[in-house]
């Protein structure tokens, strides 16, 4: 099939960025969105302009690099993917695609679709953890985790920290990414100890970063290509509260 | 080059407990006053920096992606081993550690293998303590899978997850480190050059991807966890960005490569849809303890597989393997699926695959149960395929999945260049000529949570270097070598892409260096390789500029690599004149199974680089806990 694309192109950092047509044509429906992208690529290079930068690891769904706007959407908007996992087959000849970065104050675009999402890996360093050192742990099994809660952790810990719930959110919030880590730890008897710490050192990185308030709107929800539930921000907020009753 | 292994005397339980009491130690004081580097943060990478740091050393850790979390160890799906026996089905740590130096066809280093079995057990106490989330029984103890090779359960997993979980525990373990200030944490940094003074590493160059800033790193020593070369073959189950030049940049600073012909095959990928394809995905082989492959026995037969009668099938791995069946080990299911497909059996397009059946399981166990142990794995097979695998059988066919091959360590992991260390899927060390499944995962936490930590000080507490910085003339040089090579590149201003040149050599590659190889094929690759690097050193077109973020750029570097790498690569599979493991010399079967050749080949292979011809030496492999047999899994 044969595309018509509006791409965002940004040479860096400092320089201002617009959107740019391209047609694209020899497009399997078998193909990945970003084998489209790799397709466009090509042809781009052939003509001797600058290939169109974009993150992408991977292409499993797993290492969340990929990271791209589609049509107003993070990953596009299908139902638990993200755009390495997108295919071809769900658009038509002729269609016209709008493909942009994310967007967030605490998300600097880097070039065309790059963004940093280094606030992402501070928010963890603020306490995103269990503090024990390497050696002197006891037997694995000599602490009986009830397999419901062991569920609820791993549901929260599936996060890929792709930022598609913050690029979704009109407040750019970065509360589904920070409170499915907190969630992770805090079901489990390993996460007790620094639970409340945790939760308000979080939610302070996570201001500090530049990212908004929660909108209670969910559309985190919507769009996190792991279906993260909204009940972890529930539970983060609930925690927080009895942080600041505890002091 | 001189490949000493120091292997500690005595008998294999004692070994690493001797060891460790022999080894000299730092005081924690003195401790801070060295610096690490650590290139790269999958399992490996990220596990050493995070424990270097714990112990006191002042960490560099160094990655190409974005994050630390998004190196390749996360995309591992079925878990990891453990002599646990936590399922009382008779597991030990010999028995993990024979079935490891068998799975590798006698072709790993025995008393490292040993000391990986018996690491394995800290290293589940050790993720647990953490958080990670492993799977478990209703009772709240952790829960077990088999996996090929193996007739125990001693396999942890979480969900289809395991790798990221695992990642995202070592991940955690490096962000505190880093909060705390112990380790400097560099993102989207790439390594292009290993600088060494007096013989010894001392440092590297890195590129930053996003300002283009080449810049020089010293330190005491350097850690290599990089990751294997998969991606040689352009489509792999791998990341778009594996790749050789960490190690291989190392090996040209005369780092022995040894191996390199070892490659691993996984048995169940998804087919090869079209020319276009980026990658190859991966449907974990914990699937194999349910599913049943099979393919029709009629020649060309494309019935639908609902309409193909049970007499009409023919379950190949339960009918060659009848004590492993379908969890036969990967190079053996691979080479079998091969088999079925030279001889026409092969389903769905062009003919190269086979089905994984789970109606039996679902008729056993219900919907509901397969779709907990494997639903995120159904679910990526149905986004992939657009098919439905609850109710038509997955098609499968083996994919390049890992590379046991690596540059040459000791038994301290360290390679013949004092002072580079080398750990993870990088080194050589423990996976002879064939990996089992579930073992990458532990011998990355292995090497980086409880054997380097350990043996780095003992080369630190007697390597007696005079501090040295980045002004040292050494790095000067590494520095001007990478931007030489940069402005080379984006001078050529050829016809052809770089990804052009990357997939014709994987291809290459994979139809002479592939599942299975010969004499002919090899030499003819052998002229064929520098014929096409040639056209690419004149013809390549690198669009843009050094200053800037510029994939085309980092792209020629990695692929100039590969194109020396794969010569190397070519010229070791044609020197073992064996089938061993994953490396299958058409010459050498029996009856379609690898014949070895233990009286020429029970060697390790290490090429030194850096003259005008690749060299090879051999490390004498010596068994005395196990004894090299017929590898059979009949």
């Amino acid at each position: 099939m044969k595309l018509k694309l509006h791409v965002w192109r940004q040479p860096n950092k400092d320089q201002a960025g617009a959107m740019k047509d391209y047609a694209v044509e020899g497009v399997s429906e078998h193909m990945s969105f970003l084998e489209m992208m790799d397709t466009l690529n090509e042809q781009l290079m052939n003509k001797g302009e600058e290939p169109v930068a974009f993150d992408h690891d991977c292409r499993e769904g797993i290492c969340g690099s990929c990271s791209m706007v589609i049509n107003g959407l993070p990953h596009g908007g299908h139902k638990g993917v993200t755009v390495c996992q997108l295919h071809m087959r769900h658009f038509k000849d002729g269609d016209e695609i709008f493909i942009e970065p994310w967007r967030a104050k605490a998300f600097p675009v880097l070039k065309d679709l790059v963004v940093d999402r280094a606030a992402f890996d501070r928010i963890v360093a603020s306490g995103g953890y269990v503090s024990v050192a390497t050696g002197g742990a006891p037997d694995a099994n000599a602490l009986p985790i009830p397999k419901k809660e062991a569920d609820l952790s791993m549901d929260a810990a599936a996060c890929i920290g792709c930022g598609a719930c913050v690029a979704a959110c009109k407040n750019a919030s970065a509360m589904l990414f920070t409170a499915a880590k907190a969630s992770h730890l805090n079901h489990l008897p390993q996460g007790q100890p620094e639970r409340f710490e945790r939760v308000k050192n979080m939610s302070m990185q996570m201001d500090a970063e530049g990212f908004g308030t929660c909108t209670n709107l969910s559309q985190c929800e919507a769009v996190c290509p792991k279906e993260i539930s909204v009940r972890v921000i529930a539970e983060f907020n609930a925690d927080l509260i009895k942080a600041q009753v505890k002091g | 080059m001189k490949l000493e292994s120091r292997i500690p005397s005595g008998p294999i339980e004692n070994k690493w407990t001797s060891h460790k009491m022999s080894m000299p130690l730092i005081n924690p004081a003195n401790k801070r006053k060295f610096k690490i580097i650590v290139v790269g943060t999958g399992l490996a990478g990220s596990s050493a920096a995070a424990t270097l740091s714990e112990l006191g050393y002042q960490v560099e850790s160094f990655c190409f992606q974005d994050s630390p979390r998004r190196a390749h160890s996360i995309a591992a799906q079925g878990g990891i081993n453990a002599a646990k026996n936590y399922q009382n089905d008779g597991d030990s740590v010999r028995r993990l550690a024979y079935d490891t130096v068998k799975g590798g066809d006698f072709r790993g280093r025995e008393s490292n293998i040993y000391r990986l079995a018996e690491v394995s057990v800290n290293i589940i106490d050790q993720c647990v303590a953490q958080g990670v989330p492993f799977a478990r029984e209703y009772g709240g103890h952790l829960s077990n899978r088999s996996f090929g090779g193996a007739q125990v359960s001693r396999t942890f997993y979480a969900r289809g997850q395991t790798g990221q979980q695992l990642l995202i525990g070592a991940y955690q373990a490096l962000e505190k480190q880093i909060h705390t200030g112990s380790v400097r944490m560099h993102t989207r940094h790439e390594m292009l050059e290993l600088v060494t003074i007096d013989g010894h590493a001392r440092g590297i160059i890195t590129r930053d991807m996003v300002s283009g800033k080449v810049e020089a790193w010293a330190a005491d020593a350097v850690v290599l966890a990089t990751g294997g070369y998969g991606n040689a073959y352009f489509l792999s189950t791998n990341a778009k960005g594996c790749n050789v030049t960490a190690t291989w940049r190392a090996a040209k600073k005369g780092a022995g490569f040894a191996n390199p012909c070892y490659t691993q095959i996984h048995p169940t990928c998804i087919p090869q849809a079209g020319d276009y394809q980026s990658k190859l995905t991966l449907m974990s082989e914990s699937l194999r303890n349910d599913g049943r492959v099979w393919a029709p026995k009629k020649k060309g037969d494309t019935r639908a597989p609902d309409q193909i009668p049970e007499d009409e099938r023919d379950y190949y791995l339960e009918r060659k393997y009848p004590s492993f069946g379908n969890l036969a080990p990967r190079d053996i299911a691979s080479r079998a699926a091969k088999q079925v497909c030279d001889e026409g059996r092969g389903v769905g397009p062009g003919g190269r695959g086979v089905f994984l059946d789970f109606a039996d399981a679902i008729k056993r166990l219900g919907k509901k149960v397969i779709s907990e142990r494997y639903g995120n794995l159904f679910d990526m097979y149905t986004t992939i395929t657009g098919e439905d695998p609850y109710s038509v059988p997955m098609r499968i066919y083996p994919a390049v999945h890992y590379t046991m091959g690596g540059l040459w360590v000791d038994y301290n992991l360290m390679s013949n260049l004092p002072g580079l260390h080398v750990i993870g899927e990088a080194n050589f060390s423990d996976h002879g000529a064939n990996r089992l499944g579930a073992s990458a995962l532990m011998q990355g936490l292995a090497d980086g949570y409880f054997v380097l930590p350990y043996t780095i000080g003992a080369y630190l507490a007697t390597a007696k270097q005079p501090k040295v910085t980045t002004d040292h003339p050494e790095f000067k040089k590494a520095v001007a070598d990478v931007n030489t090579r940069t402005a080379k590149f984006l001078s050529i201003k050829g016809k052809r892409t770089v990804d052009s040149f990357h997939r014709q050599l994987g291809n290459m590659m994979w139809e002479k260096c592939g599942m299975a190889r010969n004499d002919k094929g090899l030499n003819e690759l052998l002229k064929e390789i520098p014929a096409l690097r040639e056209e690419f050193w004149q013809n390549v077109n690198v669009p843009g500029s050094a200053d800037n973020l510029n994939t085309a750029l980092e792209k020629a570097g990695r692929v100039a690599d590969f194109f020396e790498f794969c010569e190397t690569m070519a010229m070791d599979a044609l020197d073992r004149d064996e089938s061993c493991g994953g490396h299958f010399r058409e010459e050498h079967e029996d009856e379609g199974e690898a014949k070895r050749n233990d009286e020429k080949f029970s060697h390790v292979s290490v090429w030194e680089v850096t003259g005008d011809k690749p060299v090879r030496h051999k490390e004498p492999l010596v068994f005395e806990a196990f004894h090299p047999s017929v590898r059979s899994y009949k």
